[in-house]
């Protein structure tokens, strides 16, 4: 196969595969999962704990 | 429970907080340089007539001060950060991390005392001379083993969008760099490149283009999709729309080099692909704009009251503006006229000092009180004040460079009907443009007493706080599911 060959094949191919990934991200499967992603960087706040200073959080706790 | 558990996963912050300070100095440092360089185009007597001081050598030092050291500390830094929460683990390793810091640090100190002493490649933003080239491709081959190592180690089964983009744009910068930097060293300070003529003019813009394309772009788009949502408190607009706005971006923006090189001795069919490609890639850059914006609907009153989501959002309207006007002006007859005019300076600027510059500072105003344990900057008001000097400098700037840069391509394509002489000779074109010049500085001032401001900010708010130790349990689908 020469070079201009392959190169047309090529770009048939990316051209299906991204018609290809549309079509899958916007099946409607897909959309619960992906409402799940969007929302998932909010729950990362309630799991976990934050202290800016160890031996402060230990005393209130010794009271 | 105070102690860290074994169940608890510590997250490295420190990385983070040494990026942050890192950025916001070298951001001050680097748009200072460009104002003074700017100056220098009013008053050529700002060089002191001392040649480390001159425009020609201190401009490489601007750009690479402003890409390489504000833009990529800011990248490296918040990818850390949002790798770790995203994917619920800590990094994969404090050791290569605290190396990707020190060692990216030492490019840019090296980059500051080479540049003024004239040793350059002269390959534009890939001045660096070799040794200095090799020590950058360590530098990030081991900022993505971490990057990488630590998205393979999540506690997450989805990888989040914004990790998409930033993956993306540290594999293809390691790429373009480690392929345009192949050279031939004559000395240690002194290198040619392998590639020849026309050949080296495309692998150069092909590194050139996509440093803006996914340094620039791609890198800070993964930022966008980050901090854009947390601050709004709301998720992104269409996720799905981000899925297939970055799999067209990052399969155009490779091809649109050549539109750097129309009219040059490559190749015609070469500089017409590239042309095509630069058109369509407007399509995927307002998919990401309208994606950013749009995660504001219905909640459009937060712009009212809070000035870090008017950095953000307005960096968004720059973004849409800087892609529109790129796609134009990568129209041969267009290119006609605004190459090698002040308007291709202007638009880089509303790309790098609206988008980029914007959206990082908005990023480092939310990312800044977090890190040092408070729950906001020292002092709101002043972020309010230099969101206004921030615009109010960048608007000022591209319109006045809008305005030469046109005139200048006018000028210099004008002919005298009667016998096809150049109506004006070049030192007219250089003559007429010393206003907008003049203004352009002015814009420069207010960038610069903006970034002054935050410094200022920054270490008040630092100076309140503690750095912050974060943890997370280490069973965390089974916390989700429970609170679900």
């Amino acid at each position: 196969m020469d070079y201009i060959t392959w190169r047309s094949i090529y770009t048939v191919i990316v051209f299906v595969l991204f018609i290809g990934i549309a079509l899958w991200a916007f099946s409607r499967k897909r959309k619960k999962q992906f409402d799940e992603a969007a929302k998932s960087i909010f729950e990362e706040d309630e799991l976990s704990s934050t202290k800016q200073d160890n031996t402060k959080q230990e005393s209130k706790n010794n009271e | 429970m105070s102690q860290i558990s074994p169940q608890q996963i510590e997250y490295n912050l420190k990385v983070v907080r040494q990026f942050t300070i890192a950025t916001v100095i070298w951001g001050l440092i680097g748009m200072a340089l460009g104002t003074w360089i700017a100056a220098q185009l009013v008053w050529p007597e700002l060089n002191f007539d001392i040649p480390w001081l001159t425009y020609s050598r201190l401009r490489p030092l601007h750009t690479n001060s402003v890409i390489f050291a504000f833009g990529t500390s800011a990248l490296m830094g918040t990818s850390f950060y949002i790798v770790q929460k995203t994917c619920r683990t800590k990094l994969f390793s404090d050791k290569l991390a605290a190396f990707v810091f020190w060692s990216w640090q030492t490019v840019i100190v090296l980059a500051v005392i080479t540049l003024p002493l004239g040793f350059t490649s002269s390959k534009e933003y890939a001045e660096l001379e070799w040794p200095i080239d090799i020590l950058i491709a360590l530098s990030w081959i081991a900022y993505l083993i971490v990057f990488f190592g630590t998205l393979v180690k999540r506690r997450t089964s989805h990888i989040y969008v914004a990790n998409w983009f930033y993956g993306s744009f540290i594999i293809v910068v390691a790429i373009l760099h480690i392929v345009n930097s192949m050279s031939v060293p004559v000395s240690f300070t002194k290198s040619y490149s392998i590639y020849a003529g026309a050949i080296d003019a495309m692998v150069q813009w092909w590194y050139g283009h996509n440093a803006v394309g996914f340094l620039l772009t791609a890198g800070f788009l993964g930022m966008m999709y980050y901090f854009v949502p947390k601050q709004a408190e709301r998720p992104v607009y269409s996720y799905r729309l981000s899925v297939v706005h970055f799999w067209a971006l990052i399969g155009l923006y490779i091809w649109a080099g050549p539109h750097h090189l129309h009219y040059t001795a490559l190749p015609d069919w070469t500089q017409s692909l590239g042309m095509v490609m630069s058109v369509i890639l407007f399509v995927p850059s307002w998919g990401g704009m309208i994606n950013g914006i749009m995660t504001l609907s219905g909640a459009w009153y937060k712009l009212k009251t809070d000035p870090i989501l008017r950095f953000l959002i307005v960096s968004l309207s720059f973004y849409g503006m800087s892609t529109f006007e790129g796609p134009m002006m990568s129209i041969k007859s267009v290119n006609a006229i605004s190459h090698y005019t002040d308007w291709t300076i202007g638009h880089v600027h509303s790309g790098a000092l609206g988008w980029v510059a914007m959206i990082t500072i908005g990023a480092m105003y939310y990312l800044i009180p977090r890190l040092w344990g408070q729950t906001q900057m020292h002092n709101v008001r002043w972020i309010n004040i230099h969101f206004w000097l921030h615009t109010i400098g960048v608007v000022l700037y591209i319109v006045a460079l809008w305005i030469s840069g046109v005139m200048q391509g006018l000028m210099w394509r004008a002919v005298n009907a009667e016998d096809g002489t150049l109506t004006y000779s070049f030192v007219e074109s250089v003559q007429a443009s010393y206003p907008f010049w003049f203004i352009r500085f002015v814009g420069g001032l207010f960038i610069v007493a903006g970034m002054l401001l935050m410094i200022w900010n920054m270490y008040r708010t630092i100076s309140a706080g503690k750095p912050t130790r974060e943890t997370i349990d280490a069973a965390p689908r089974e916390a989700a599911t429970q609170s679900a």
